[in-house]
């Protein structure tokens, strides 16, 4: 493999491709019982108990304005690495780790809206389909806008 | 004392022993880094402090000589570490030879309890010269013993190389082994060195493994549940075995944080000394408890505050040995200092048999500072008073001493140990002396907490901020609650406790799981001060929870101070009490629901005066003030009897006569209540009671008040303005004795 590819940890979302780079990811866990906060923001799903250490899972789907999620469908957990420690992504199902050449890494188009626009990174064109990047720190940043899904400063 | 001193000196030498060798080490580390031309940017940084670590704890400690040969090294060191010099070869050559012979003192010290007689002159005037060098000039030295007083304190920063003297070729041999024997072990070494058997550990090292052993205890908790059901003796063995192991383990984790307060206590004798000394005071020290463990957290956060109280209690508790013998004690006053464990909390008491605190002074003494108004002072209790001390601003020390009296302190104590999620309190006997009482959480890691459920939601609660639990069974569940104006509030005995269902704060939604309990759980918590009930579903059992902090995204919710995790592995959020009564608005709208506990807020109280307001009948709106009311109570109409004309009430035992006060307003003679049951405000005084009945009691509020004492009615003090609204001050003492003239006569038995 060349030098300038990169590997992503892949997961969907609502039937959507998304990945994260594989370097953030610390590990991917199975539904685990969460204990809900009350007041919290709705994108906060819960707490998750991970050997010991407390970690917030956010709910993708509402942190991307998507649907939510059927009731007998469980998430599974894909535990990402942030300044602040561990944060917990609630997905739908977790795909493989594939590694990417950085030459295929594209912007995301101009048309993208709403939310999807502040989170996702870029995109890139695999045979049969789109992946998703999405960048890991502006997802777990429910502070200021972007958690309404208008404009975030960076 | 002598005693004392001799094991606390033994300590001290104990600890600079430790931290000494442990520094040099790092010291010759650096240096020889720097010597390679290794060094960083922070390692003069770092090798300053450990020099100036070791000279001041030496100076401490009356270690002369280790003193006066550090102070040397230092002064050359702050040197370069300000950047006026810069490292040499020779340079550093002598700063090694200047770290072995510190510990060849130390280890002279350690062995024979004294600081060696070698002569360190030499070395001592070779690292002077290298301050006032050029580097090249590096051979330079003044002449070696040309009365370089060892013990000389002050070395001007620019000593002129006074002679030249005989080149010491230093940059040839970094270490001189004929001069300077470095580690020379004597052969009766016997005992391993201190350094040997003790280690520094990082906090968060230990933090980590608290942690681990966290997790390992919910693993066990599984295990254990587990092989329970099973029928394998080796199994079941092993599982017992892992259980003990695990809570012993668990027990020598959480050791490894405690330390005993007579860490911070063993410097206390020496401080009562000096200071009884300066003052010409004899005061014996009395310390009990020192095994008292407490984490170490805490120790560093009451270290301060407890010296400062000892300082006070000797400065303006105990007297001087010839006032102590006139007021018929023994000359030499008593200080104790107590420190136990009760309820989850450690106590340390500081008690001196000294002067106690004049209560009338203090008064007077808060009233020139304008701390309260005259007013005020009359009304006071005792109690009160005393803590009045804890103002900011507040000394009766009647001429400033340089141990205390500059009226910074005891509010700074006060601060300081609330900080840490403790409590002060003081009492004092005029003449017999002043305790004062401090409560402190064992740890900031781990407290003690109760654990509710509501909509099948555990929540911790932790100890500190609960005072009791209240449980409202069959009628009571139904009628207990009732609702000032869409705030639920509850009657507790006497006083109104306003109540938040946590179920509708948090927005918790039914599960349709649990049962519909008929029983009303009300946990009445503290917070700053007030009081408030909490609606909850059910209440579990105390536990003790280890805090953990929620992620940045949870920051900004007020109403939880972290999060736990219960034995069952599942996440636990803590309540923050103080947070959740701001949310609820329990703290905000109503201002101080702190009945029994005013004392707490003496502050407020300095300037604002709470007052039961009520309602008299067409539309009166009358207060009284609140310490005037012993309780609230309701008595149904058919409780009512009549004695010697008058109605009464069967009460605890007694007989309440009942006063309307309507009856006795000047204008409200045909607006008897007829109220059932009947709203009775219970006031005492000289040991007997008397019930007002008044309408409809409605709130308590807390105000600054402005009387306007125009007022001329019967049975009215005066009128004022309470919430906006104007509200006449009922003069009980007035309607009582209308009622009842043989109220206030003393010692008169009627019933």
């Amino acid at each position: 493999m060349s030098q300038t590819s990169k590997q992503y940890c892949t997961f969907f979302v609502n039937g959507q491709f998304f990945g994260v780079e594989v370097l953030n990811v610390q590990e991917v866990l199975r539904y685990q019982q969460m204990t809900c906060v009350p007041l919290a923001p709705p994108t906060v799903q819960g707490l998750i108990n991970l050997r010991g250490q407390i970690v917030t899972a956010i709910d993708l789907r509402r942190r991307l304005d998507l649907p939510a999620r059927p009731d007998d469908q469980l998430p599974m957990n894909v535990v990402v690495r942030s300044d602040d420690g561990a944060i917990s992504l609630l997905v739908d199902e977790i795909g493989d780790v594939v590694e990417l050449n950085d030459e295929g890494f594209e912007h995301p188009p101009e048309t993208l809206r709403g939310v999807a626009r502040e989170l996702i990174k870029g995109v890139y064109q695999l045979k049969d389909r789109l992946l998703l990047v999405l960048d890991t720190e502006r997802t777990v940043n429910l502070s200021g806008g972007a958690a309404l899904g208008n404009e975030q400063n960076n | 004392m002598a005693i004392n001193n001799e094991a606390l000196q033994q300590q001290l030498i104990k600890d600079l022993l430790i931290e000494s060798f442990e520094g040099l080490d790092h010291f010759d580390r650096e240096m020889l880094a720097l010597e390679k031309g290794e060094g960083k940017p922070e390692t003069l940084n770092i090798v300053f402090r450990v020099i100036h670590t070791i000279k001041g704890t030496a100076g401490c400690i009356g270690l002369g000589k280790i003193e006066s040969v550090a102070h040397v090294g230092e002064n050359l060191l702050s040197l370069l570490r300000d950047g006026k010099l810069k490292t040499n070869p020779p340079m550093i050559a002598a700063l090694l030879e200047y770290s072995d012979s510190l510990k060849e003192m130390l280890h002279s010290l350690e062995q024979t309890g004294q600081q060696g007689d070698k002569d360190y002159s030499l070395l001592l005037a070779k690292l002077k010269a290298l301050q006032t060098e050029e580097p090249a000039a590096e051979t330079k030295l003044p002449a070696a013993d040309s009365g370089w007083g060892l013990f000389e304190d002050e070395v001007p920063a620019a000593v002129p190389a006074s002679a030249p003297i005989p080149a010491i070729p230093a940059a040839a041999k970094p270490l001189s082994p004929e001069k300077i024997p470095l580690t020379e072990v004597p052969s009766q070494r016997a005992a391993a060195s201190v350094s040997d058997t003790a280690i520094r550990v990082d906090v968060a090292q230990l933090d980590k493994l608290m942690n681990l052993v966290g997790e390992l205890v919910l693993a066990r908790n599984q295990i254990v549940q587990f092989t329970g059901e099973s029928k394998e003796p080796t199994l079941l063995n092993a599982s017992q075995r892992l259980n003990i192991i695990t809570t012993e383990l668990q027990e020598s984790v959480m050791k490894t944080r405690m330390q005993p307060i007579g860490n911070v206590w063993a410097k206390y004798p020496r401080i009562v000394r000096d200071v009884a000394h300066e003052l010409g005071k004899e005061i014996k020290l009395i310390m009990e408890g020192q095994e008292t463990e407490l984490d170490r957290t805490i120790i560093e956060a009451i270290k301060d505050p407890l010296t400062h109280i000892v300082r006070n209690s000797i400065d303006h508790g105990i007297e001087k040995p010839e006032a102590r013998i006139a007021a018929g004690k023994p000359a030499e006053g008593l200080l104790i200092l107590r420190a136990f464990h009760e309820g989850g909390q450690v106590n340390i008491e500081i008690m001196d048999d000294g002067q106690g605190i004049n209560t009338a002074r203090v008064k007077q003494k808060a009233l020139e500072k304008s701390l309260i108004t005259p007013e005020q002072a009359s009304r006071i209790t005792d109690r009160e008073v005393f803590n009045l001390i804890f103002l900011p601003g507040f000394s009766t020390a009647d001429k400033i001493t340089n141990v205390s009296g500059r009226g910074v302190g005891m509010d700074v104590v006060k601060t300081n140990i609330e900080k840490i999620g403790g409590s002060v309190d003081v009492l004092s006997q005029l003449g017999q002396g002043t305790t004062l009482k401090i409560k402190i959480p064992l740890t900031l890691a781990i407290i003690p907490a109760l654990i509710v459920t509501s909509r099948s939601e555990r929540f911790a609660i932790p100890q500190v901020n609960l005072l009791e639990l209240v449980r409202l069974e069959g009628e009571l569940a139904r009628k207990g609650i009732e609702e000032l104006y869409g705030a639920p509030v509850y009657r507790l005995r006497g006083q109104l406790l306003p109540l938040v269902y946590l179920n509708r704060e948090f927005k918790l939604e039914h599960s349709g799981t649990e049962k519909t309990a008929t029983d009303v759980q009300i946990v009445v918590l503290q917070a700053d001060g007030r009081q408030f009930g909490m609606v909850v579903d059910e209440i579990n059992d105390t536990e003790e929870i280890v805090v953990k902090p929620l992620g940045k995204q949870l920051k900004g919710i007020s109403c939880f101070a972290g999060a736990t995790i219960m034995g069952d592995g599942r996440v636990a959020l803590i309540l923050d009490v103080l947070g959740l009564a701001q949310h609820a608005k329990v703290i905000a709208e109503v201002r101080d629901r702190s009945l029994t506990d005013k004392s707490k807020n003496v502050d407020r109280a300095s300037q604002k005066q709470s007052f039961l307001v009520f309602d008299a009948g067409q539309n009166s709106r009358m207060a009284i003030p609140l310490s005037a009311v012993a309780r609230l109570e309701e008595f149904p109409r058919k409780m009512i009897e009549r004695s010697g004309g008058q109605e009464v009430v069967q009460y605890r035992g007694d007989i309440l006569p009942l006063i309307q006060v309507s009856d006795y307003l000047a204008n409200g003679g045909n607006a008897t209540s007829t109220a059932d049951p009947l709203q009775v405000v219970v006031y005492s005084e000289l040991g007997r009671s008397v019930g007002l009945v008044v309408g409809k009691i409605s709130d308590i509020v807390e105000e600054v008040l402005t009387v306007k004492r125009d007022v001329k009615r019967e049975g009215i003090a005066g009128s004022a303005v309470i919430q906006d609204k104007v509200t006449d001050l009922l003069d009980v003492p007035g309607i009582i004795r209308a009622a009842d003239p043989t109220f206030y006569r003393p010692n008169q038995e009627n019933v």
